[in-house]
């Protein structure tokens, strides 16, 4: 990665730290609902869009948003028609031909930016809507966050709460196919999982409540983000990869504290 | 709160059925509940007294009509499978888990002392790491800390030894004994219904008999309930 004008690292910095920190929340509560995979299909469903940006110059994040509605849209279709196949095999149909879609689009000098991201390229407009599209999920899903915690121990227990488990369930995974379709500008449609999961599992090591592990979750994936774009800006490496390792490291030194 | 509504018709099920997965789990339950009754559920495995609770809770779509009672009502429900197992999956607080219900830690250790939980300073740990005795009151106490109306139990983990002489039965009985608090319980221990209930229906699938379980638990009638694999024991004092 060359070296950065000032300005432009900050950007990169605040751009990294918002969507490194609503990606770490939003994980724990993955995590804590089993569903700490989710964000890799979905990271996949992005690639055509992601290619379509880099091909006529439109910003990646509504490309990606864009094919990964449609890709989500395509896999509830094929549930009310997909006959007796689990959803995770329709999952991986739609996901897997999206990707051989995708390559077909993609010019391969684009290649690296669209599978591990590039932190180098954000615009001020991306850090402004990486701030406020974090702060608004981050107000939204604290609001449903215990009560989707309910949800997971017992369903039957949350309806009976008056809790709307559709509604519940559909907000969430909007916040994470919004989160995936920001991570893609950082972290590249490969590594989306990882962001949202590694640092919420170091956090999870850490904590002794929910509220901890959301905030150690926030803070950490905030933090591997930061240190994983210093730590580019450094050496010259790639920031995507780096910003995983980061969290790698930590969730390394969580197993140390681990107490289960 | 409970004990000014002793005697009226709490809730009133017509004909309801459910259809589960294209099969007919529950087929034209007719009842009644008064305010202030012990209802026991009583059936075979796989005879639809849990569909029967999520269908007066309105959790589970179903024909037929489940109507209660016009006034306010504040109904708790503790359902099956919930576990220690469960709640350790995640870091969630005891404290966290009230919250659902209220914010005071005033509120939340009274009611572990009505349950006869006396460890205050369990509010910062995992549900999971209670003793089994220490979870079920636990779980009692999250049910009935808002001062239910109702209370829908699905099979309390089966005679299950909660410390000292209670066993969840009789702590359930002495809360709802003298106040007007109604009691659901679906259950299997026959024991328990003639300790306890003051009502019980019978069922599988269908209605098969209601009323006071010593007029309605003949041999003859627990014979056509559970079959011929029915074993009588000895119900304990």
């Amino acid at each position: 990665m060359p070296d950065m004008p000032l300005s432009q690292l900050s950007l990169s910095l605040v751009t990294a730290f918002f969507i490194g920190g609503i990606a770490g929340f939003l994980g724990s509560l993955m995590i804590t609902r089993r569903m700490a995979l989710v964000s890799g299909p979905l990271g996949h469903l992005a690639l055509p869009g992601v290619a379509l940006g880099l091909v006529y110059s439109f910003d990646i994040f509504w490309g990606a948003l864009a094919t990964i509605a449609i890709g989500s849209f395509f896999i509830w279709l094929l549930t009310l028609r997909g006959g007796r196949l689990p959803v995770e095999a329709l999952t991986a149909v739609v996901f897997s031909s999206t990707v051989a879609l995708g390559f077909l689009i993609l010019p391969i000098e684009e290649a690296e930016r669209a599978l591990i991201g590039d932190i180098t390229t954000v615009t001020p407009f991306d850090a402004l809507l990486a701030i406020v599209l974090s702060i608004v999920l981050f107000i939204i899903i604290r609001r449903i966050y215990l009560r989707s915690v309910l949800l997971g121990i017992s369903t039957e227990l949350a309806l009976s709460r008056g809790i709307n488990a559709r509604k519940y369930n559909f907000i969430f995974l909007v916040g994470i196919a919004l989160v995936v379709a920001m991570e893609v500008k950082i972290v590249g449609i490969l590594l989306t999982a990882a962001l949202m999961a590694i640092p919420a599992a170091a956090a999870s090591n850490f904590s002794r409540s929910m509220t901890q592990y959301r905030n150690l979750g926030l803070l950490f994936g905030g933090a591997s983000a930061v240190m994983g774009v210093c730590i580019a800006e450094a050496t010259g490496l790639a920031a995507g990869p780096l910003i995983i390792l980061t969290g790698t490291v930590l969730f390394l030194a969580s197993l140390l504290f681990a107490e289960r | 709160m409970h004990g000014d509504h002793h005697h009226d018709t709490l809730l009133t099920v017509h004909n309801l059925s459910v259809e589960l997965g294209g099969r007919e789990v529950l087929s034209n339950i007719s009842f009644g509940i008064q305010s202030g009754e012990f209802l026991a559920i009583l059936g075979p495995n796989g005879s639809g007294k849990s569909t029967l609770l999520k269908a007066l809770l309105g959790i589970l779509p179903s024909s037929g009509t489940v109507t209660w009672s016009e006034r306010p009502l504040n109904i708790s429900f503790l359902p099956e499978g919930l576990s220690p197992e469960k709640f350790r999956e995640s870091p969630l607080t005891l404290k966290e888990f009230f919250r659902e219900k209220t914010d005071s830690h005033e509120k939340i250790l009274e009611a572990f002392s009505l349950v006869g939980l006396k460890e205050q300073d369990i509010l910062d740990r995992n549900p999971g790491e209670l003793s089994a005795g220490q979870f079920q009151r636990m779980l009692i106490a999250w049910s009935i800390i808002d001062k239910p109306d109702v209370l829908l139990f699905d099979e309390p983990t089966l005679g299950i030894d909660i410390g000292g002489e209670e066993t969840i039965y009789t702590l359930l009985h002495k809360l709802w004994k003298g106040t007007g608090l109604t009691i659901i319980l679906v259950t299997h221990e026959i024991n328990v219904v003639f300790a306890y209930a003051t009502h019980v229906l019978c069922i599988r699938r269908e209605k098969l008999f209601s009323g006071e379980p010593k007029e309605i638990l003949t041999p003859e009638n627990l014979q056509e309930l559970y079959g011929s694999a029915i074993r009588f024991h000895t119900p304990h004092a």
